[in-house]
């Protein structure tokens, strides 16, 4: 009743390959839109930069990741240092007096060519090697970022972004960085959900089922696997620049430590592996829900419901973190997406409980 | 030369002791091929546990053992609740548990038993012991001791008769329940034992830095042990912390002076990377013939 499916035919090539056949997907995403679009409008300045905000750029960074990790089926434990790559080249060209369009692409491409050297090295050993390897990667950046002042910004290792413009408009208020931000996910989006539909996006499934029944069809396992490196350092690189240019506004090694991959990774597994709703519904699961459930845990026992010790509420945010996330493996281990996936479906033949003989 | 000999004997100390954080991680790995990234947390669990024992007047080794008691329960339990629900599954399904246990753990330990750092006295006091004009840290050489003992305990135990059965479990789970062995119990087994090792570990290290959170960083020189020494063999532990101690000391020594300090995590990174690039499986590590 509400995702009609009588009156979807297919009468082209391009009507069988749109990205959502169904019209009430299309509402829905439309709908989206708008609201994302209208955003600044409809909220506080308190919640779109504190929330709105940074769910969209982790967003964007949970679907690079999500690229590597759910289509191609790399593990990448070292994630949050491809980012800081791309965060602090982003903004040394930009101090350098790069225009900020291109600073972005330099963050993206340093980030590139750092991440796929290690993954060269790394790609010849799989499965738990890779996360030892990815987990070795992401240490040594960190050392090397905080070791030397010339990155990290000498002393007191905190680094300002400079002030710039994109496209001619300054970014220098809250409206003009949710945008930029917006901007940069729709297009991670856009692009996920096309890239499972090119050669690339195929070869790489293939890759993921089973590498040498791909080499045998004539993938080139290596070669895939390093173009899906790339691409994804490429994507995070670019994501670490923006959420250090639109929401932290200065950086310091810290942001982009080993707890920052763990926290990305658990964002594509709570969300779903290799899924767009899944990036979207695992950034903002992990970065909210510890913070409302510890809001309401304190709220609760400072009413007076339960006493609760000043110390177990500052570790609550860990424990519900770290409880979500085995929770997640263990009774839903697809996700959120499937979650999202079986509400569809039961809406998608509404009123009866299933479809057909 | 001094320096270096003391360098080179306090790091040896030191790896003794990585190796038995990292001893647990191998025993698991040995017999369910499950990595256990959490045994860093364990370590922690159980020197809060041995800590919270001893403050309630407990003799400090009625406490060790007792906190030994507990967390060979706590991993049975573990293998019980979460671990036996992930047979078959993807690695990263297996890692990214482990990980969620190390951080649920993280959180809930500390938060129950207060965050601030505690002391575990062992009564070793603190001078130095001089051999020959090598200043060795006390706590260093009864850890690297009792560190050793224990490893050797565990290689003496894979000799027994529930040893060799373990042993059977991790060659081939279909084969051991064909021949009447339990791979079940067996890997619970095998849990609750590296929660045994996690007591040493937790005990040994809690009475060298305290006890506090920083005790689950452990975590990743105990990686570098196992994957330099062989994810699955207890000999390469025993190498294999050896190596990274006596690295980690020795380079850092001449290093820290010039490139700005903590080369210790530089150097255990390289030590990952360099392995997984030149002979992933380790020293001693079983190497794995794919089978199509």
């Amino acid at each position: 009743m509400f995702y009609r499916l009588s009156g979807v035919r297919h009468t082209s090539y391009p009507a069988a390959r749109q990205l959502w056949p169904i019209a009430a997907d299309r509402w829905q995403v439309g709908v989206l839109a708008l609201l994302a679009l209208l955003a600044p409008l409809l909220i506080s300045d308190l919640y779109l930069g504190s929330y709105a905000l940074p769910w969209l750029i982790w967003t964007a960074a949970a679907l690079s990741l999500s690229l590597l990790m759910g289509l191609g089926g790399q593990l990448h434990f070292g994630f949050a240092a491809v980012m800081a790559i791309g965060a602090y080249s982003s903004i040394h060209l930009a101090r350098g007096g790069v225009p900020f369009e291109f600073a972005l692409l330099g963050g993206g491409l340093t980030a590139a060519v750092i991440g796929t050297a290690f993954g060269a090295a790394a790609l010849r050993v799989k499965g738990l090697y890779l996360v030892m390897a990815t987990l070795a990667m992401q240490y040594l950046v960190d050392w090397v970022i905080s070791n030397v002042p010339a990155i990290s910004g000498g002393a007191q290792a905190t680094l300002r972004t400079p002030e710039v413009s994109f496209l001619w408009i300054p970014i220098d208020s809250l409206d003009a960085r949710y945008y930029v931000a917006l901007l940069w996910t729709v297009l991670m989006t856009l692009f996920f959900l096309n890239v499972k539909r090119t050669s690339f996006g195929r070869a790489l499934a293939a890759i993921r089922d089973k590498d040498f029944a791909a080499a045998v069809i004539g993938v080139d396992p290596f070669r895939t696997k390093l173009t899906a490196f790339m691409t994804a350092s490429f994507a995070g690189g670019v994501s670490g620049a923006i959420l250090a240019f639109c929401y932290y506004g200065a950086v310091t090694p810290e942001q982009f430590g080993f707890n920052v991959s763990i926290q990305l990774v658990a964002m594509v597994l709570v969300g779903g592996l290799g899924s767009v709703v899944g990036g979207y519904l695992g950034a903002g699961f992990v970065l909210l829900v510890p913070i409302v459930l510890t809001n309401l845990i304190a709220g609760l026992g400072a009413a007076g419901w339960f006493s609760i010790s000043q110390n177990l509420t500052a570790h609550l945010p860990l424990i519900f973190y770290g409880g979500m996330i085995i929770g997640f493996l263990l009774f839903e281990p697809l996700g959120l997406a499937k979650i999202y996936d079986n509400i569809r479906k039961y809406f998608l033949v509404w009123p009866f409980r299933h479809s057909g003989s | 030369m001094a320096y270096f000999i003391e360098l080179l004997v306090n790091g040896a100390l030191v790896g003794l002791m990585y190796a038995l954080a990292a001893l647990g991680f191998v025993l698991i790995y040995k017999s369910a091929g499950v990595p256990n990234l959490a045994q860093g947390a364990l370590v922690m669990m159980a020197a809060f546990l041995v800590w919270y024992l001893g403050s309630l007047g407990l003799p400090i080794w009625i406490a060790i053992l007792a906190g030994a008691a507990l967390m060979f329960g706590f991993g049975l339990l573990v293998e019980r609740l979460l671990l036996r629900r992930m047979v078959g599954q993807p690695v990263i399904m297996v890692v990214m548990l482990t990980l969620g246990m190390e951080i649920l753990l993280r959180g809930l330990i500390p938060g129950v038993f207060g965050a601030s750092p505690k002391s575990i006295d062992l009564g070793i006091g603190l001078a130095p012991v001089i051999v020959a004009d090598v200043f060795m840290n006390r706590a260093y050489l009864i850890g690297g001791l009792v560190a050793l003992l224990l490893i050797g305990a565990s290689m003496l135990f894979f000799r027994t008769r529930l040893g060799t059965k373990l042993r059977a479990v991790s060659d081939d789970h279909v084969a051991s329940w064909a021949v009447g062995l339990s791979v079940e119990r067996a890997i619970g087994l095998s849990w609750g034992i590296a929660g045994i090792a996690a007591v040493g570990a937790g005990v040994l290290w809690g009475s060298v830095q305290g006890v506090d959170w920083t005790l689950s960083t452990l975590l990743f020189p105990a990686i570098a042990v196992v994957i330099l020494g062989g994810i699955d063999s207890i000999k390469g532990v025993l190498v294999g912390g050896l190596a990274v101690g006596i690295l980690g000391s020795v380079i850092p020594g001449y290093l820290d002076a010039y490139a700005g300090g903590s080369t210790r995590d530089v150097v255990t990174s390289v030590i990952i990377l360099l392995t997984i690039l030149v002979r992933p499986h380790g020293i001693f590590g079983r190497e794995d013939i794919e089978r199509i």
